[in-house]
């Protein structure tokens, strides 16, 4: 979105990363989680070399460490089943500060662990340095359903206007004293949030006609025409490139 | 010259009744002249919204007829008379369809085919038109109420539409910003229809009326006049603000 008004992943930035047209860095993303995921996961030097290069990443778009750290946060309801994986798993045991361990388990854990948090690294620098629009407008060049792409579209549009109008309920409700307190009141809530469905399905039909009203006959015109360069893709494309000799590296040592 | 050739909306007969026996409209006719500016009166449930979704074909299948600029609203021609009518619609919001300003006001002329410089060339005219030029890359959301709706009428400009159709165009604006709207839609070099029950807005804007009443024209002549007609106001719920004298307030500005 626009200046002062971005989401919360995104950095403003100016650097040679940001500057990559969306589908190139999208495709690229997706090829090196491919890559990573496909590693064995006994080549752990493998995911090193990975890690140091998502650093190159994040380095060339002036993304500082500690801002990819604390969005990586968001992995950790899946490093909690990654802990539990060394204790339930089944097979031979060893025995590490007076617990007993599963091999298995452990590689299980490790496996999850790393490659999830490449996967995730890698999709915080990818929303770090493209803006939501832009984003959407690479998976259409992509070729996704235009369906899907018009409805994420829709959804950055008025996620914000039916935040306010479910705001503008709530104090409705607490202007009137209403308090959820307890489980008698959620039946208020789900007719609030009842209301707001039919709410918004109003405005959806409202906005259909203002869009039939200019023009629109089921497909979105193409504003901006997005297209990359040859050296835009092989800029991009460096990145699983260099993951998928790392990785055939780790299958033939 | 012909007059029929230079109008820019004719009306004719035209009567509707929704799907399910209500019957909105019964025999609407008048014609527009182009550049004329001109208000639709009528109290709530006056069928002052059916009427304006004829205009561009949303609603279709009822009697009489409805012409823009000659082209006949029909199936054959739609995508060309949706370029033609641009109707504004009340909410902001539900106008402003698109992630930024830019691409929402590109949305119009790019379905209509434009593209590159010459649909960033009509973007940026339609934006300075309403004073919005410098607000391109903002998300419709973060501006201000009269903000969208300036936003609103230059997504329906960039069109370049033969008539402009506002749905209550004053509503929801703070008086600065009911002013700033009244400047712009004067300066604007296109016909206008203008639905509203604001009348002292319609009394500066528009020289001319129309009174929609129970689905048909009950009155039809220059606003100040309409307006200073107790009876007729009276018969047709419309009412103006306390302490608000038609006749004490200079006729409208000619365009300029």
């Amino acid at each position: 979105m626009g200046a002062g008004h971005s989401h919360r992943l995104y950095r403003h930035g100016h650097s040679p990363v940001h500057a990559l047209p969306p589908h190139t860095k999208l495709a690229a993303v997706l090829a090196f989680v491919i890559v990573v995921v496909s590693t064995p996961r006994e080549a752990m030097w493998a995911f090193a070399a990975y890690a140091v290069l998502l650093g190159a990443v994040a380095y060339a778009a002036r993304v500082p460490a500690g801002f990819l750290l604390k969005r990586l946060l968001i992995e950790v309801p899946f490093v909690a089943f990654a802990v539990l994986l060394p204790f339930v798993a089944e097979g031979e045991r060893v025995d590490a500060l007076g617990l007993s361990l599963s091999v298995n388990g452990l590689w299980g854990a490790w496996n999850v662990l790393a490659k999830g948090t490449l996967g995730v690294a890698a999709s915080v620098l990818l929303a770090a340095t493209t803006e939501l629009r832009e984003l959407l407008h690479g998976l259409q060049r992509l070729r996704l359903p235009p369906l899907l792409v018009q409805i994420a579209s829709f959804m950055v549009r008025y996620g914000d206007v039916i935040t306010d109008e479910m705001r503008r309920m709530r104090i409705a409700r607490e202007s009137r004293g209403f308090e959820a307190r307890g489980i008698r009141h959620w039946g208020v809530l789900a007719k609030s949030a009842g209301a707001l469905f039919i709410r918004s399905y109003e405005r959806g039909e409202r906005v259909h006609l203002a869009m039939v009203s200019r023009g629109y006959t089921g497909v979105m015109p193409v504003i901006d025409e997005v297209a990359a360069s040859r050296a835009q893709w092989s800029y991009a494309l460096a990145l699983p490139c260099a993951a998928l000799v790392v990785c055939l590296l780790g299958w033939t040592l | 010259m012909d007059p029929v050739s230079t109008a820019s909306l004719e009306v004719s007969s035209l009567a509707f009744a929704y799907p399910d026996g209500h019957q909105a409209l019964f025999g609407v006719d008048f014609t527009i002249g182009r550049g004329e500016r001109v208000a639709l009166l009528g109290p709530n449930g006056a069928g002052k919204t059916t009427l304006v979704l004829h205009l561009n074909g949303i609603l279709t299948g009822g009697a009489g007829t409805v012409r823009v600029a000659g082209l006949e609203v029909g199936r054959r021609n739609m995508a060309e008379i949706r370029r033609r009518v641009g109707i504004v619609f009340q909410d902001p919001d539900d106008q402003l369809f698109m992630p930024t300003v830019r691409e929402d006001v590109a949305f119009g002329p790019a379905a209509a085919g434009l593209k590159g410089a010459e649909l960033e060339a009509r973007v940026d005219r339609a934006l300075e038109r309403v004073g919005m030029a410098e607000f391109k890359d903002r998300p419709p959301h973060h501006l201000s109420f009269g903000q969208r709706r300036r936003v609103a009428v230059a997504t329906v400009l960039a069109m370049e539409p033969e008539i402009l159709v506002l749905d209550e165009p004053s509503s929801n604006l703070d008086p600065a910003s009911r002013r700033e709207l009244a400047d712009i839609l004067r300066s604007l070099d296109v016909t206008v229809l203008m639905v509203t029950h604001d009348l002292p807005y319609a009394l500066e804007l528009c020289p001319r009326s129309l009174v929609l009443s129970d689905g048909v024209i009950a009155a039809d002549g220059p606003t100040g006049e309409l307006l200073a007609d107790d009876a007729l106001m009276r018969a047709h719920r419309l009412e103006l603000p306390y302490g608000f004298d038609p006749r004490s307030v200079p006729a409208p500005p000619a365009r300029g």
